[in-house]
């Protein structure tokens, strides 16, 4: 198959500031273990501890793979794609899931908030990346397609407004795992 | 239910930071909490919150056994009642990750093909790529005709719901989704960005073997504007692939699209123009004019805010700088900025094209750059710095001693194996090719072993030292450093100093005194293999005044090479048994057998330095030489020189397969013909090769040995012997006809009939020629064996070549001719080469030993010429050599 001529993602890591997980996707058989996988998250990890990428995204060359990565708070997002990837549609992966996430979570992006509202989080992972393929990287579009809310029949995301999509994702804000 | 509770407690919190939502959740309980689920009344909430928990388990990496999936996946299937759009949502994730068995795939069809038939978008959208992922073909089948309507929904959501899921269905499901070609070409015109983007990519994989119609896509989209940057990064993907796929075809000409890729450049997404670029520089062929415009926007890059771009800039200029580094050299105040750059990767990319484009007087500043950069980069990232070095070098000889302080400086420094080995390799390299640097790099070395904690670098040094060493102006003070490690170091170590002393002594009479006195010292060792080398040597040196053999015969035990393959000599070695008569190391096999299937191995890596050459051979020699001392009308020829690879006689899958080795003896021929019978039904008896020699005049035939039966897929073989003029490399061409008797096989029983009918078979000519007379040989130093080999024995003449594809293609044809064994990796021309001096080694027939340099270089118009120089045992074998270059 000629897959090699369509922009491929192989994973999206979003991890804490001790390299443990706080939700992962991976797209592809390169890591066939969960031992390979944790393998891979610890030394991107490490390599990329000491640099600085909060404010731009940072980049480097790991094993034939490309990893763009930027973080936020306490927390370290990674998106891997093969080492003859265009780096700027990586890039734009991370971009939109970092600000979708940031919508979402209305800016208050840290491990805590993440792993309290971790259905979103799924949710934006699910919506952002099919099977290695790039469904949508528009941060409003993604956050809304996560967001909407209400009964069936109540009106699809075309007639819903951003607005109105982003005040429903902060009701489901509100609601916590603890109670 | 205490809403936001937890963020309202944060500021007093003191364990803030350990909190977790998921604290303690354990598997087993989950999964009694999943029992919810099944509630007559659904708490959407507390569904939710299970739910998520039990994805937080799959997410960490907790596993589900068989009856525990199932039981979960049941459970979930209940909450289709509810209402709740995220609950739903959560649902359809959770499908997708317990990838149910067909029969319960069942259980979810009929409510997923509800939701897809549902008012609400996201459903139909998130239903559709949970099923594409979970069905199986009569499935697809039924649901294809929403499939296709919902490519072109007109929610761009659900339009790219079903394209992606297109695409991944085609990998499993072709036939089906080779039918959407329509609806998915309608999708290509949407006004949706990322809908153009996924039916650009469906389409292209659907059509992607139908050449004519991807040329029709390219040709009508590069006209309008697609938009997406998305679908014009696979624009220009497919448009690269047309440019390529008509070059080949097309020889001359314009060529096409290029306007494109150029326009591509000043596309306002920064993805678009780095793609565009890349594509530029790509094209096979590429001039430095149709570069510049790619090189400019890059360059514009170089100085971005953005790590990423500058990577991405840096990384694409590098591989330019590969082929075309006089186009790069305008970059250079950017890429130069570059090397203090936050990002280590960027900064070793800038240096390393810095390298690869500098001149020769930024040489010193540079180093100097490289330096204060060296100690906090990765090991990984200094080995290319040093090959960047050694190949500067290479190029700029005068810059040697700068360059060679660099090494030696970093070679003072911590590092791992890998890179150590990189940069004393370097330096044996630039000791090996300037010859200025030679005093200075063996000192360098000989410090470096004086605190060195890698036996194996240790000991190829000293085996270096011992080759090269010598031959300096003041061999003395060498010594020092060798005995030093006699002192200080394992066995392996030591062992290896013993040689490289013996040779400073077999080369320098007035260190001899003192060399004896060291190695005397040496019978005391407490290893074995030291103490050896020791007596041997201080005998073969005449340390005891018993000076028997001369001086040459001592060099020439010290400094030449093994001439028989260390494969060949450990299985020699394996079978000598034990008796009366002593190991004869004459006896081991020369020729370099290769493994008959792994040829094509990767000739990327050019074997520098001080590995030594690697062959790793199965010997096949052995069983042919078994083979034909079996049978009694070939015994009397005496020692089988050399046998080829097989050569094929027939086209494969026909119904005779043959393959033919040709067995080289002093004085005769004998062709070994493999017969392979492909036909189940079909016995062949009494099968021979009928060989017509009539253009071969200074052979004929002695004897043949015909095949009695040939079964059906079971190979056996066929023999015809010629004599030919004694230890003449006779040369000459065969024709071949197959013949035997056809008998048919019943395949129900495997019995053959009684009667047969006579048949033959053509099968294709088989040439004799010089290079079947050449054993490829090697040599582990050229340069020794070259030297002791002595000029008195040369011939050296030039010939031209003609036009050639390149020099690459001349190269590996001239070695083909002569059947020569290419030294010291020299059989690689690097990609962009000009000129390139290849080192070959080998045995004629008659046992004589044969060393050729042979100097290429190549014009504009691919005019190759060579300068062949050939030194040989019998200076009479020298000419032959030219002989057969000159009739190739």
């Amino acid at each position: 198959m000629d897959t090699e001529s369509c922009p491929s993602i192989k994973n999206i890591l979003l991890l804490d500031s001790e390299g443990k997980r706080v939700a992962v996707k991976y797209y592809t058989d390169d890591w066939p273990t969960l031992a390979a996988k944790l393998a891979f998250e610890k030394s991107v990890f490490t390599k990329t501890l000491k640099t600085n990428a909060r404010t731009e995204a940072e980049i480097t060359l790991f094993d034939g793979n490309i990893v763009v990565y930027k973080f936020v708070q306490d927390l370290h997002i990674f998106v891997t794609a093969g080492d003859d990837e265009n780096e700027l549609i990586i890039t734009t992966v991370l971009q939109g899931f970092f600000d979708a996430v940031g919508l979402l979570l209305r800016n208050e992006v840290d491990k805590r908030t993440a792993l309290e509202n971790l259905d979103l989080i799924f949710l934006c992972l699910d919506e952002i990346v099919d099977g290695g393929m790039v469904l949508e990287t528009d941060a409003s579009v993604i956050a809304g397609k996560v967001a909407t809310r209400g009964l069936e029949g109540a009106g699809s995301l075309s007639e819903q407004t951003i607005s109105q999509a982003l005040a429903t994702a902060r009701e489901h804000l509100a609601r916590s795992l603890l109670n | 239910m205490a809403m936001a509770e937890p963020l309202v407690k944060k500021d007093d919190d003191r364990d803030y930071e350990d909190y977790s939502p998921f604290l303690g959740v354990e598997k087993g309980a989950v999964l009694q909490e999943a029992r919810v689920f099944n509630d007559p009344q659904l708490d959407g909430r507390r569904c939710l919150q299970v739910i998520t928990k039990l994805l937080y388990l799959l997410n960490q990496g907790e596993t589900f056994t068989k009856v525990e999936a199932t039981e979960v996946f049941f459970a979930v299937t209940k909450l289709f009642q509810s209402k709740d759009t995220v609950l739903r949502r959560m649902v359809y994730l959770m499908i997708k990750e317990l990838s149910p068995s067909s029969d319960e795939v069942i259980m979810v069809t009929s409510s997923l093909m509800k939701d897809m038939n549902s008012k609400n978008d996201m459903y139909r959208a998130n239903a559709i790529r949970v099923l594409c992922r979970i069905i199986d073909d009569t499935l697809l089948a039924q649901m294809e005709r929403y499939l296709t309507q919902a490519i072109v929904d007109k929610n761009p959501v659900v339009a790219s719901a079903a394209l992606v899921s297109g695409i991944h269905l085609l990998q499993t499901n072709p036939g089906i989704v080779k039918r959407w070609t329509k609806e998915v070409q309608e999708a290509v015109q949407s006004r949706a960005a990322l809908v153009q983007f996924h039916a650009l990519a469906l389409n292209h994989q659907i059509q992607q073997n139908d050449r004519l119609a991807v040329n029709k896509l390219v040709t009508s989209l590069t006209k309008g504007s697609l938009r997406s940057p998305l679908a014009q990064c696979l624009l220009i993907r497919y448009t690269s692939q047309v440019i390529r796929e008509s070059s080949m075809h097309m020889q001359t000409g314009e060529r096409p699209f290029f306007d494109f890729l150029e326009a591509c450049l000043r596309h306002k997404a920064e993805m678009v123009i780095l793609e565009a670029a890349r594509a530029i520089i790509e094209l096979s062929g590429v001039t430095s004019r149709e570069l510049t415009p790619a090189v400019t926007v890059l360059q514009l890059f170089l100085s971005s805010s953005k790590p990423v771009l500058r990577f991405a800039a840096v990384r694409t200029l590098n591989k330019v700088a590969m082929t075309h580094p006089l186009v790069v050299t305008n970059c250079n105040i950017d890429m130069e900025s570059l090397i203090s750059d936050q990002n280590r990767s960027i900064a070793t990319l800038a240096i390393t094209t810095l390298l690869k484009t500098g001149n020769e007087s930024s040489v010193d500043r540079l180093m100097k750059q490289i330096t204060n950069f060296m100690s906090d980069i990765a090991d990984e990232f200094k080995i290319v710095v040093v090959e960047a070095i050694r190949s500067l070098c290479l190029k700029f000889p005068l810059k040697y001693r700068s360059l060679m302080n660099f090494l030696s400086n970093i070679l003072r420094e911590e590092g791992g194996f890998e890179y150590k080995k990189a940069i004393v390799d370097s330096i044996v390299i630039l000791i090996r090719d300037i010859p200025e640097a030679k005093e200075n790099g063996l000192f360098h070395l000989c410090e470096f072993i004086e605190d060195c904690e890698f036996t194996y670098l240790s000991t190829q040094i000293l085996h270096f030292l011992g080759n090269e060493g010598p031959k300096t102006s003041d061999p003395s003070k060498y010594i020092r450093c060798i005995y030093n490690r006699l002192i200080l170091e394992n066995a392996t170590v030591r062992a290896s100093a013993v040689s490289t002393l013996a040779k400073f002594g077999a080369w320098i009479d007035s260190l001899k005194p003192r060399i004896f006195v060291l190695l005397r010292r040496c019978l005391y060792d407490s290893d074995d293999e030291v103490r050896d080398r020791a007596t041997l040597y201080l005998n073969m040196l005449g340390g005891d005044a018993l000076a028997g053999e001369n001086d040459q015969d001592v060099r020439e035990f010290l400094f030449g090479s093994l001439d028989v393959p260390l494969v060949n000599l450990e299985t020699s070695l394996q079978n000598y048994e034990a008796s009366e008569e002593p190991f004869d190391i004459s006896t081991v096999p020369k020729e370099v057998k290769s493994q008959p299937h792994a040829e094509k191995k990767a000739p990327g890596k050019k074997p520098t330095g001080l590995g030594a050459p690697a062959t790793s051979p199965t010997t096949a020699v052995d069983v042919y030489e078994k083979l034909l001392l079996s049978i009694p009308e070939f015994a009397g020829f005496g020692k089988l020189f050399k046998s080829s690879a097989p050569v094929e006689l027939t086209e494969s899958e026909t119904e005779y397969a043959v393959n033919v080795v040709k067995h080289i003896y002093d004085g005769h021929v004998v062709f070994q013909y493999n017969c392979t019978n492909t036909i189940p039904e079909q016995l062949l008896e009494s099968v021979t090769v009928f060989v017509d020699a009539s253009e071969a005049e200074e052979f004929s035939e002695v004897a043949s040995k015909p095949l009695r039966t040939l079964h059906y897929d079971s190979p056996g073989q066929s023999f015809v012997a010629f004599e030919k003029p004694e230890g003449v490399p006779a040369v000459g061409k065969f024709s071949n006809l197959l013949k035997f008797i056809v008998k048919e096989v019943d395949p129900a029983t495997g019995e053959a009939d009684e009667e047969g009918v006579e048949d033959e078979y053509q099968l294709e000519d088989l040439e004799v020629v010089a290079a079947d007379y050449m054993l490829k040989v090697g040599v582990s130093n050229f340069k020794n064996a070259w030297d002791n080999m002595g000029v008195d024995r040369e011939r050296v003449d030039e010939y031209g070549l003609g036009v050639r594809e390149s020099l690459a293609e001349a190269v590996s044809a001239v070695i083909n001719i002569l059947g020569m064994q290419a030294c010291e990796g020299t059989d690689v021309v690097p990609s962009n080469a000009r000129s390139h001096t290849c080192l070959l080694s080998g045995v004629f027939i008659g046992d004589v030993k044969v060393l050729a340099r042979i100097s290429f270089g190549i014009d504009g118009p691919k005019q190759v010429a060579m300068k062949l120089a050939v030194r040989s045992e019998d200076q009479s074998i020298s000419d032959t050599i030219h002989e057969i270059v000159a009739n190739g």
